[in-house]
């Protein structure tokens, strides 16, 4: 006989909230029509997310006094879990907003039909009637819910199935670029192959504690008491067998599965591939709040665990403590030594999150119980600046200037095609000039990533480096801090590009550099010759001789760096990430207070 | 015959797949390689179950079949995608992201 579980539905209205939205919009691609179905999806997207921090907000109270295990535990709402999910929506939402941007071009940052040939007829007809790609808000939503469970469950067939809930979407939205297609498409079958690599090892764990305890879930089911991995442990412990290899192998691999999601050193080679060839807005979006949702889950299995076998064998653990002392370590190293000698923006802030990393694990590994605090303080200062940071670099463009001729206009009409965006840190000389205020914010958020007082990162690493040092690891916070120093060294070199370097005004240089391109440059040089056909297609008639006037054009193009004005929800997400960053720096009391709150993980 | 063969024969099964990701070449086996990963995973599942004396494992490797069937509807439209546009689906080729 079955019996029904009891469902405390109100503890699981954050997920059914994002998720059922996500379900909804779905329906809204078959039943509304085309006109009026990207507001739609973003008025749906915003609300689902709106809605879903609002219930975070009223759970808030009841579960930071009284965690409880929804469904027999599968889903734990632990103030920790709570915390992040309030974390996540917030992040997402202000990750909808700049990729909801069209900015003044009129074009987002998707690819009309994502699965049409770049290069092809058909692509072209598809751009030229105007269709466009909503299915991205759903997907949106579909990760952002994953994102939420997977850092709140107990259950590790849970955070399985989460995990992929999470990167299903990601693997198909790194893929729907509108420029550079040929790039985007390879950074979504990169991560597709090594996140499902990590997934199966991840799995694979799973399996092997199963085999150790009979459960997959820690602290077990509360209607069926001794079942789970820390009752099993303990008792292994009683009968004299100590650690089990099967457990330790499970382990070690469940955590090489959630260090893959994190973007921990040897696990990171896919960040910066991805982290470009994405389209920037998405970029953003998964290099925010996935990490939140990685580091909140594995902070709770490393923490589990440990809590499972300090009192049985403190050599392994210890030896697990060294596991990730080494990784932070090397993921700090590597984030940034090899992020200070990138040359492009997108690929300078995906070294940047690895060094994030880095530091975030400098603060897992002491161990302590006020690091879960740190941690998502540190997450959501991190998960603003780098939404803001994206933010500025989807409005930062390459334009197609043509000397001279005001009827090869393109979507801006005053004096030239606004093409993909310019992501050369040369190409970003001057931009202090150009747009002080977007410079400013980047600036902001720049200096929040490094860690410069008064910025919402000085709290954030004060925090993480505190943890670790009050976990014995003195050593260990020195070296977060020289990496801090040497991460400085990167950031205030691109600083010092946009605001005290001139811009390079050069017409030749760059025309050389786009011949170099490879073939993911195609798209973008088939799209101006689109939006030339239009405008030397109503003059008709004579074919050949347009086509070689187009030709000369060409050659007397140069590519200058622009940028373009926000149509409104990017302009949005990055003041209001530039003002968050400062509040949480110079005010960061209330919201400590929050996530101090939050330093309960136990059910 | 002794139970726990099954689990070494899902490790070795295991150890094939990942092998296989790690040095073949083609989008196309690499993914073979993970589903096989995937498989070994339910064959451990099974056979704890077994051992254990429980339906959970058994629960769970359908769970794991979801997901692996999911995860082939996303991989090979990518990797379809991909190879109607350079016409290859060697892992070699996509080579336009390094650094």
């Amino acid at each position: 006989m079955f019996e029904a579980p009891e469902i405390d539905w109100l503890a699981l209205a954050p997920l059914i909230v994002v998720l059922g939205a996500g379900v909804v919009g779905v329906l809204v691609e078959a039943f509304v029509p085309a006109r009026a179905r990207r507001m739609t999806q973003i008025v749906l997207t915003l609300a689902a997310l709106a809605g879903g921090f609002a219930f975070i907000a009223v759970l808030w109270p009841q579960i930071v006094v009284q965690p409880v295990q929804v469904v027999g535990g599968s889903v734990t709402l632990t103030p920790f879990a709570l915390g992040a999910q309030g974390i996540i929506a917030v992040l997402a939402f202000l990750g909808v907003l700049v990729v909801a941007d069209r900015t003044a071009t009129g074009q987002d940052a998707f690819a009309p039909t994502a699965s049409a040939v770049p290069g092809t007829s058909y692509e072209d007809l598809a751009r030229r009637s105007g269709l466009e790609q909503t299915e991205i808000y759903p997907l949106l939503l579909f990760a952002a819910g994953g994102m939420m469970l997977f850092a709140s469950t107990d259950d590790l067939i849970v955070m399985f199935i989460a995990l992929e809930v999470l990167s299903l979407p990601l693997y198909v939205l790194c893929a729907t670029a509108r420029r550079r297609r040929l790039l985007s498409q390879e950074a979504a079958a990169k991560y597709f192959l090594l996140g499902a690599f990590a997934s199966a090892l991840f799995i694979f764990g799973v399996a092997l504690i199963y085999g150790f305890a009979g459960s997959v879930r820690f602290f077990g089911d509360p209607s069926r008491p001794g079942v789970g991995v820390l009752p099993a442990i303990q008792s292994g412990a009683a009968q004299g067998e100590g650690m089990s290899v099967l457990l330790v192998a499970g382990v070690l691999l469940v955590v090489v599965g959630l260090l893959f999601k994190v973007g921990a050193v040897p696990f990171h080679a896919w960040t910066p591939d991805v982290y470009t060839g994405a389209p920037t807005p998405i970029t953003g979006f998964m290099a925010a709040c996935t990490k939140v949702a990685a580091v909140a889950a594995l902070v709770q299995v490393l923490y589990r665990v440990a809590i499972g076998v300090q009192t049985v064998d403190p050599e392994i653990m210890r030896q697990l403590q060294m596991v990730i002392v080494v990784v932070a370590v090397l993921t700090m190293a590597v984030g940034t030594i090899v992020g200070s000698v990138q040359t492009d923006v997108k690929r300078l802030l995906a070294y940047s999150s690895i060094a994030h990393a880095g530091f975030l694990l400098v603060g897992v590994a002491g161990f302590n119980s006020q690091v879960q605090a740190s941690t998502l303080f540190y997450l959501l200062a991190y998960g603003i600046a780098t939404i803001g940071a994206f933010g500025v670099v989807t409005l930062v463009r390459e334009r197609r200037v043509t000397p001279g001729s005001g009827e090869h206009n393109g979507p801006v009409g005053d004096d030239g095609v606004v093409l993909g965006e310019a992501t050369e840190i040369a190409q970003w000389a001057g931009l202090g000039r150009k747009a002080p205020w977007l410079t400013a914010a980047f600036a902001l958020f720049l200096l929040s990533m490094a860690g410069i007082p008064l910025t919402a990162g000085f709290i954030a690493k004060f925090g993480a480096f505190t943890g670790a040092a009050s976990g014995g690891l003195w050593w260990l916070a020195v070296l977060g801090v020289l990496a801090s120093v040497v991460a400085v060294a990167f950031y205030l070199r691109l600083l010092v590009v946009m605001v005290f370097q001139r811009a390079q005004d050069d017409p030749a240089e760059p025309l050389v550099k786009l011949a170099e391109t490879t073939p993911g440059a195609a798209p973008g040089e088939a799209e101006v010759s689109t939006s030339g056909d239009v405008s030397t297609g109503a003059t008709a008639g004579a074919g050949a001789t347009a086509t070689l006037t187009t030709v000369q054009v060409t050659t007397a193009q140069r590519i200058e760096v622009t940028v373009v004005r926000s149509r409104g929800p990017a302009a949005v997400a990055i003041a209001v990430c530039a003002v968050a960053t400062v509040i949480l720096g110079v005010f960061p009391s209330p919201v400590l207070a929050l996530v101090e709150q939050a330093s309960k993980f136990v059910p | 015959m002794d139970i726990t063969n099954y689990v070494v024969l899902a490790a070795v099964l295991f150890a094939i797949g990942a092998t296989t990701v790690l040095l073949r070449r083609n989008a196309i086996v690499v993914f073979m390689g993970v589903e096989l990963m995937l498989n070994a995973t339910n064959l451990a599942f099974v056979t704890f179950a077994r051992l254990h004396g429980d339906l959970t494992g058994q629960v769970l490797a359908f769970f794991v079949m979801v997901v692996a069937a999911a995860e082939v509807v996303v991989g090979l439209a990518i990797i379809v995608t991909i190879f109607r546009t350079r016409r290859s689906a060697s892992v070699d080729d996509v080579n336009l992201l390094k650094g």
